[in-house]
């Protein structure tokens, strides 16, 4: 039973990796059927919608992040991998986060997203402001990040 | 870093004057007019949206003109580049169209008509082709296709679904006989039949085809079908040639291309002058112009003015109450930031221009999010380039957009040397890879990936003097309007009360433990801090209510105005970002060298290693810059501005020269 810790580690690092990751496709997805509606009425609006449309996208990136330090933390990518029940559960804690906050935020920032790009359709110069309502969903993502990140650092140096 | 000063400015002129006056106004651009005396009994607006409609026609049929051409001429394509610029060109030029625009209108006519007749050459050769390809089959029939019989016999022309044989067919009409039948061709779907029998069996025999499925062709024609089908082909070919003299005759027109785009550009400015000329007061004789100008151009416009015509020029200060449109003016250094701003929203009344400020943290946010000295080498040195490169034509907003990424990545360079950021651990991991010996440059300061918790604390005090400032800002602008209350209650209770917080945090040995600090403040000053801060805690309730009168009230706003301390709380925690995207630049660069190595096995080892870094780092310079900046502004607009600035001020909209190709200006303006 001691040899499940890496089996739970690894479900977390993938699960940040999958759920965010999917979240973004979702998103960036959403996103583009707006850019791209947009796009055939004015091609010149092609720099700011693509901004827009990538926004979502930042989720996905930061579930590779997770899942990549995880990895490395847990020596998926070479070196020792041996590591208690424990342990293991506590990396699928710390990964925990970034996947569900990951998804969810993603698929919500892609609608805010729709929305301003709605709004650079019929007025390009309020683009700044359109930005950050998108912008303003990903601020749970990236706290998402770093709690994710803190805590797998710090498992790292706990005495289990 | 400031608001231009503005003034109200009236120009009373004789009508004969008028087209120069407001040419020379319009190639200026520094007055936006605006109307502030009305119509009455002697002076009366002109309805000018006749001409306005026509020149807005124009303008279109110029755009649509110059479309078709670049569709048929993609070569010669030599539209308005951003980095290009439009091309400057003399007034005298502008004076001269005057005469050729009706020719060159002509000409837009032209291609629009050719562009017509090709569309419509084109619709009717595909309807020839399928008339051609349903007559295809008949080919091999050298009668008509509606040849009904001679005196003694009767013909039956048409198909039968399927593929069927001779025999087949002879089989079936049998009984009939004497006729005859051939196939004139045959495929899968259909076989194209002639049957001929004699006219008292016609009956009989019409009914056996119909049994087996036959139909009479949907062409009807006298001609037989060889005829008919080298008609459809000359016809075919009459509106190829058509197309091609079209297309030769859109060739030739290519060449005035240039006249073209000055028209789109000469029409629109004319539009905007007429729209203008809709809002002047005017009498038989006599035209007045009111508008607002910046101060520092007036009497420049004034000396201009009077030295070409004959006219009344007058200044006046504006009204504290008016709607007075705002102009910003920046130095080199921040004017790129200030598009950021008006983006957000010109200041309002009484607010101060914060570009300076907002531009100072605007870089080093930037650098500190993407903190890499490699991808801030790349950014300063393409913007760098582009910017010499183009320092001639460039158009004043690419210049500010590439300025802006220059200061940012010059910025990015120095947080990565800090943190010793090059491509990641680019040098680590060449070393490793290829040398065999591990090289490790060490940062100025520490690395963020083995400290993140410091690098944490480092983020928040950043939001925190980022705040400050904010909170400062504040103060400076109470201090123009002279609400010294205002400074006392708003703003310095409230960096008693967050400084104190601060220091208070500092000594308790829970929030030094957790963040790992060395050193703790004694015991003595949190007695200090804590009293500082619930004296301060108390002024903000007596005092941030001031506006009601009723004291229960006043206490429960001071109460509800405190609670805004959580609001600074998660403004700090915001600043973490600052260490999310920090990591997020590092980490996803130590995978791709990871990845890299990992591939970099054998001979062509190096290429490989090569490939997937400039790849992978491509891939992460732009998603990261694209992130850098959103956050960045987001920092700016939610936190930073929260603090002092509101906006709502009117852009200053000059009347000038909206073009898209040329421009005419005498003199360029910094705005």
């Amino acid at each position: 039973m001691d040899n499940y810790g890496i089996v739970f580690a690894l479900a977390g690092a993938i699960l940040a990796a999958l759920l965010s990751g999917i979240g973004s496709a979702k998103g960036v997805g959403m996103g583009g059927e707006a850019a791209a509606g947009v796009i055939t009425e004015d091609p010149s609006k092609f720099g700011k919608v693509l901004i827009l449309q990538l926004l979502p996208g930042t989720q996905g990136i930061y579930g590779l992040l997770i899942a990549f330090i995880t990895l490395s933390q847990i020596g998926v990518l070479g070196g020792k991998s041996d590591m208690s029940l424990a342990v293991g559960l506590l990396y699928f804690g710390a990964c925990m986060p970034m996947a569900f906050v990951g998804y969810y935020s993603a698929v919500k920032q892609a609608r805010a997203s729709v929305a301003s790009i709605a709004v650079v359709a019929k007025k390009p110069d309020q683009f700044g402001k359109a930005m950050i309502f998108s912008a303003m969903v990903e601020t749970y993502a990236i706290l998402a990040l770093l709690i994710s990140v803190l805590a797998i650092v710090g498992i790292g140096s706990l005495n289990i | 870093m400031a608001v231009l000063e503005m003034q109200r400015i009236r120009i009373c002129a004789l009508k004969k004057n008028r087209k120069h006056i407001l040419e020379l106004l319009q190639r200026e651009g520094m007055i936006e007019v605006c109307d502030i005396i009305h119509e009455d009994d002697t002076f009366h607006k002109m309805d000018v949206s006749l001409p306005a409609d026509l020149l807005r026609k124009g303008t279109s049929l110029a755009k649509d003109a110059i479309d078709i051409l670049d569709k048929y001429n993609p070569e010669n394509k030599s539209g308005s580049n951003m980095l290009k610029g439009r091309k400057e060109v003399s007034t005298s030029v502008y004076d001269s169209f005057a005469k050729k625009r009706d020719s060159v209108m002509k000409k837009c006519n032209r291609i629009v008509q050719l562009d017509k007749i090709i569309a419509e050459s084109k619709a009717e050769i595909t309807k020839l082709n399928t008339q051609s390809e349903i007559l295809q089959p008949w080919l091999n029939l050298d009668i008509p296709i509606d040849f009904k019989g001679t005196k003694y016999t009767r013909s039956f022309v048409g198909t039968l679904p399927n593929l069927w044989k001779l025999d087949e067919i002879y089989q079936e009409l049998a009984e009939e006989m004497p006729l005859n039948v051939d196939i004139i061709s045959s495929s899968k779907e259909q076989t194209c039949i002639f049957v001929l029998c004699i006219k008292d069996k016609q009956e009989a025999v019409s009914d056996k085809l119909r049994s087996i499925g036959f139909s009479y062709p949907g062409l009807t024609d006298a001609k037989n079908p060889s005829q008919k089908m080298e008609q459809l082909q000359s016809e075919i070919q009459k509106n190829q040639k058509t197309i091609e003299d079209c297309m030769n005759e859109l060739k030739d027109l290519g060449s005035i291309r240039e006249d073209i785009c000055f028209l789109q550009d000469y029409e629109s400015m004319r539009l905007e002058k007429y729209n203008v000329l809709g809002r002047l007061l005017q009498t038989s004789k006599v035209f007045i112009l009111t508008g607002y100008i910046p101060k520092k151009e007036a009497n420049n416009l004034e000396s201009k003015l009077n030295q070409r015509f004959e006219l009344s020029v007058e200044f006046e200060d504006p009204d504290e109450s008016e709607d007075t449109p705002v102009l910003l003016e920046n130095n080199g250094f921040s004017r790129p930031i200030q598009d950021t701003i008006e983006g957000f929203s010109p200041p309002g009344k009484y607010e101060i221009d914060p570009t300076m400020i907002t531009s100072l943290f605007y870089y080093v946010l930037y650098g500190l999010m993407l903190s890499d000295a490699g991808y801030g080498l790349i950014i300063t040195s393409a913007c760098g380039l582009l910017l010499v490169k183009f320092r001639t034509t460039i158009e004043e907003t690419t210049k500010n957009f590439l300025k802006m990424f220059l200061f940012c990545g010059i910025s990015t360079i120095f947080w990565g040397i800090v943190f010793g950021s090059y491509f990641g651990d680019m040098v680590d991991v060449v070393s490793n890879t290829f040398f065999g010996e591990k090289i490790t440059i060490q940062p100025l300061w520490f690395f963020p990936v083995k400290k993140p918790m410091q690098m944490l604390l480092f983020s928040m005090a950043l939001g925190i003097v980022h705040l400050f400032t904010g909170l400062g800002m504040k103060c400076y602008q109470c201090l123009r309007q002279k609400d010294y209350k205002a400074i006392l209650y708003d703003v310095l209770l409230w960096y008693v009360l967050l400084g104190s917080s601060v220091v208070y945090l500092l000594t308790m040995k829970m929030f030094v433990d957790i963040v790992g600090l060395t050193f703790i403040l004694p015991a003595s000053v949190a007695k200090v801090s804590g009293v500082l801060a619930m004296i301060s805690a108390l002024g903000i309730i007596l005092t941030n209510g001031r506006e009601s009168k009723n004291p229960f009230k006043r206490i429960l706003k001071g109460l509800y105005a405190l609670y805004g301390i959580t609001g600074y709380l998660s403004d700090v925690l915001s600043y973490s970002r600052l260490l999310a995207l920090g990591l997020a630049t590092g980490v996803i660069c130590t995978v791709i060298n990871k990845m890299a190595a990992m591939a970099a096995v054998g001979a062509i080892g190096p290429i490989i290693f090569i490939i997937i870094v400039l790849l992978g780092h491509t891939l992460n310079i732009g998603i990261n810059a694209l992130g850098a900046y959103v956050h960045t502004t987001r920092l700016q607009y939610v936190e930073f501005f929260g603090k002092f600035y509101e906006g709502g001020g009117r852009k200053f909209e000059p009347f000038d020269t909206n073009t898209k190709y040329y421009k005419f200006k005498e003199k360029m303006e910094n705005g």
